[in-house]
């Protein structure tokens, strides 16, 4: 492993200052975003982890025809509702959003903290609340079986507890919603000076997408989801047909915020990848102004208008169908400028295979398959026998699942050594990658070709196509792989954390401010008295051009 | 479908070969065969995506492998883009995804429009999904729940509906399902085909018993399917 440090203090004496006395009551009420941020990546890989749990039960289940593990449907059905719902906003969202963008934005801005540290420790709790509601899930005698979708009227008429779906929603939301307000107020204003909206990290440009996505459409599923519990408590009908309410509006309301969420998890995630690209590649953005403008706004663009893709056999009317075909697969171009950019930034790279590159390899192709695999979704002559089969839970798992999950852990591999001053073990990092790639591919392709051979999700059983049984096992198989690589990896980091050999505040040799200009880890205020930066200050500024 | 064109096919296509085929191909005169439909547009698009992903993923590995670094301090040497060369990595790839996404489209319409436009003299039956099962109720009055009898090589329009939640009525042979909603009707139709029996299953989750809401599509030679009908036909009312 080569050490490549740009600028060389010896601070790791310095790290035993900054290490302070564990209270946790000074964790509890902290301000401070890399705190803030240690808070979110617990309570997101909690979710992930229990979620996972979940995916092991419903993959175990399914590995024959018939009763395996359990001979309750319901209870199969709380596991799947838990897994969708935790995977999405207890994991990968506050992963991205709470995590990632309060560890790095302020960070690689050069401030010394968020524009509003307490609105970020009440976004935080807000997080945690929802995620401690969604884990009594398991004791409450009612779980909530509506699927993270709670389509009505099924959701209004279920004997399960529809409110502990609302009340998690609502208290994500909230947590989301002042997030942004946080993240958009800091990264406008807080910039050091230097850092132009020319010279931001791609990361940061991708945050300020997302949260500008989410500012916008959070309070529309906030509202659909309240009032859904009115419908099944208070006795309203706006989605209930019994009562001359329609659940088309429901889902139309769901879908116009759930389907922009997945750009809210996917811009950061890629963003992510373009700084471990950047940094193992030591190589200049490809075309960074134009993917900025083109790239990452034109999802922001589109990505509000193509949520009837999810509809297209729910009965609205033709003419949207027209048209959001046409817009969905437009889609292509914004997304494929991302792509392009990525290529791009490998194109006369210097590429080093550490951990977090591996990731970021990983992602291309696991995105290549997710991303071309939409395509058909897109088309609502293939959807209609597609759409609610296995095809699209493989495809969805490609494109959000195991794709953002690479950056995620790839992101967290890549902070390591900045959070902890400590190098995790590239021999587990490398074991793990390998496992969950390959379990991941062998379970999500199968499963996408499952559905093409008409097997409908969200089945406790399969009775009518007893064909299948062992493509189920095979999945099955690749989903403890999968399992196996994610015990390895969280291994690898409970052991680099606590044994990892000392590093300095540049181990990558990366340009970007927050390794070249702060300590791992950062102390509190992160820069002290301020950043000052050279003109030709970029943080992807390598090349070694003469000066 | 031919075997082994179905295996060259499947060589470029690659998921493709993995299906069975199902329906002998019986396109009654001017009853268009969606599913062959389905099939054909489905080769298509596999293909588009097969090609664009081995071109990304063939410059992904050539890349990742030739710029691999050599020594612990090489940097990396990317172009610094002209004007007009940036605005040529947008718009050229812009224009080609623009393409291929307008052919798609006007691929999809075509189908589409066949999918949705009912051959008249369709067999009309109306289907009503509850939890956990399909109602079917045929022209005649004749009803039967979980098994859709049809005559053979006919346009048959299932008009759908539920009595209480949202519903998918999925016929997975005949590549079609339409949700069924309470309070509203939609409908869908397909060419029945050859005798034989498909699968006939919910695909929007509807509770506990999702997976056991399934029965049969029985389509049956034209004078069975008569002699059955009548059989079948509720008592006239005095």
């Amino acid at each position: 492993m080569s050490t490549q440090v740009l600028l060389e203090p010896a601070e790791t004496a310095g790290l035993a200052t900054v290490k302070q006395r564990f209270s946790l009551k000074e964790w509890i009420f902290t301000t401070d975003h890399k705190r803030v941020a240690v808070l979110y990546m617990i309570g997101a890989f909690a979710a992930f982890f229990v979620a996972g749990i979940m995916a092991m039960l419903m993959r175990t289940e399914l590995a024959s025809l018939g009763p395996t593990i359990t001979a309750n449907p319901s209870t199969y059905n709380t596991w799947l509702y838990f897994h969708g719902a935790a995977m999405i906003l207890g994991y990968q969202i506050p992963a991205l959003t709470g995590f990632f963008a309060n560890y790095y934005v302020p960070l690689m801005i050069g401030a010394k903290d968020v524009a509003f540290p307490r609105v970020n420790a009440l976004s935080v709790w807000l997080f945690w609340m929802g995620i401690i509601l969604a884990l009594l899930t398991f004791v409450i005698p009612d779980p909530p079986d509506i699927m993270w979708t709670g389509y009505p009227p099924y959701s209004i008429l279920t004997g399960g507890n529809t409110a502990f779906y609302t009340f998690t929603v609502l208290l994500m939301g909230f947590s989301s919603i002042a997030g942004g307000v946080n993240f958009l107020t800091t990264i406008i204003y807080m910039r050091a000076p230097g850092v132009t909206w020319g010279k931001m990290n791609m990361f940061i440009w991708c945050t300020l997408a997302a949260f500008i996505i989410q500012i916008i459409f959070v309070p529309v599923l906030g509202a659909a989801v309240t009032m859904l519990s009115f419908d099944k408590y208070l006795g309203t009908s706006f989605f209930n047909p019994a009562a001359g309410g329609s659940p088309l509006i429901y889902e139309n309301l769901f879908w116009f915020y759930s389907h922009p969420a997945v750009y809210v998890i996917f811009l950061p995630a890629i963003g992510l990848i373009y700084e471990i690209m950047a940094t193992f590649a030591r190589n200049r953005i490809f075309n960074y102004k134009k993917i900025v403008y083109y790239g990452v706004l034109g999802v922001v663009g589109l990505g509000g208008v193509v949520w009837a893709h999810h509809l297209y056999v729910a009965g609205i009317p033709n003419w949207m169908i027209l048209i959001h075909v046409f817009m969905t697969l437009i889609i292509s171009v914004p997304v494929g400028l991302l792509m392009i950019g990525l290529l791009g930034t490998l194109y006369k790279g210097s590429i080093h295979y550490a951990t977090p590159m591996l990731y970021a390899a990983g992602f291309v192709f696991l995105f290549l398959i997710g991303g071309l695999t939409g395509i058909p979704n897109a088309m609502s002559s293939i959807y209609i026998h597609l759409t609610d089969t296995y095809w699209m839970p493989g495809h969805f798992h490609y494109v959000m699942a195991i794709s953002m999950t690479t950056a995620i852990i790839g992101g967290t591999y890549y902070v390591f050594p900045k959070m902890t001053g400590r190098m995790y073990s590239e021999k587990l990092g490398w074991i793990g990658f390998f496992l969950f790639f390959i379990g991941a591919n062998i379970t999500f392709m199968f499963t996408m070709i499952m559905g093409v051979k008409g097997m409908p999700r969200r089945y406790y059983d399969y009775q009518q196509f007893p064909e299948i049984e062992w493509m189920q096992q095979v999945a099955t198989i690749g989903s403890y792989i999968i399992f196996l690589g994610a015990l390895v990896v969280l291994i690898s980091w409970l052991h680099g954390a606590f044994y990892g050999r000392k590093v300095g505040r540049n181990p990558w040799g990366s340009r970007s401010l927050e390794w070249t200009h702060a300590p791992s880890p950062p102390p509190p205020g992160n820069y002290g008295d301020g950043v000052k930066l050279p003109d030709d200050w970029n943080p992807y500024g390598y090349g070694k051009e003469p000066h | 479908m031919k075997k082994s064109k179905s295996w060259s096919k499947g060589l470029l296509a690659g998921v493709p070969l993995l299906f069975l085929p199902v329906l002998a191909g019986a396109e009654q005169a001017g009853v268009p065969d969606l599913r062959a439909g389905w099939e054909e547009l489905w080769h298509e698009l596999m293909i588009d995506i097969w090609v664009i992903g081995i071109i990304f993923a063939a410059i992904t590995v050539y890349f990742l492998i030739r710029y691999r670094r050599k020594h612990h301090d090489e940097e990396g040497q990317g172009p610094r883009l002209s004007r007009l060369a940036s605005f040529g990595w947008v718009f050229v790839p812009a224009f080609l995804f623009l393409a291929d996404d307008i052919f798609l489209a006007a691929k999809n319409f075509e189908l589409w429009n066949k999918m949705r436009e009912v051959p008249s003299g369709a067999y009309e039956i109306k289907v009503e999904g509850f939890m956990w099962g399909f109602d079917i109720t045929h022209p005649g009055g004749a009803t039967a729940t979980n098994e859709l009898r049809v005559p053979e090589g006919t346009a048959v329009k299932a008009s759908l509906t539920s009595r209480d939640v949202v519903h998918s009525f999925f016929l997975p042979d005949y590549r079609v399902k339409w949700d069924m909603v309470p309070g509203m009707n939609t409908y869908l139709w397909f060419n029945s085909g050859a005798p034989g029996e498909h699968v006939m299953t919910c695909a929007e989750y509807c509770g506990a018993m999702h997976s056991g809401m399934y029965g049969k599509v029985i389509v049956m030679p034209r004078a069975e399917f008569e002699k059955w009908i009548k059989e079948n036909a509720p008592e006239q009312k005095s």
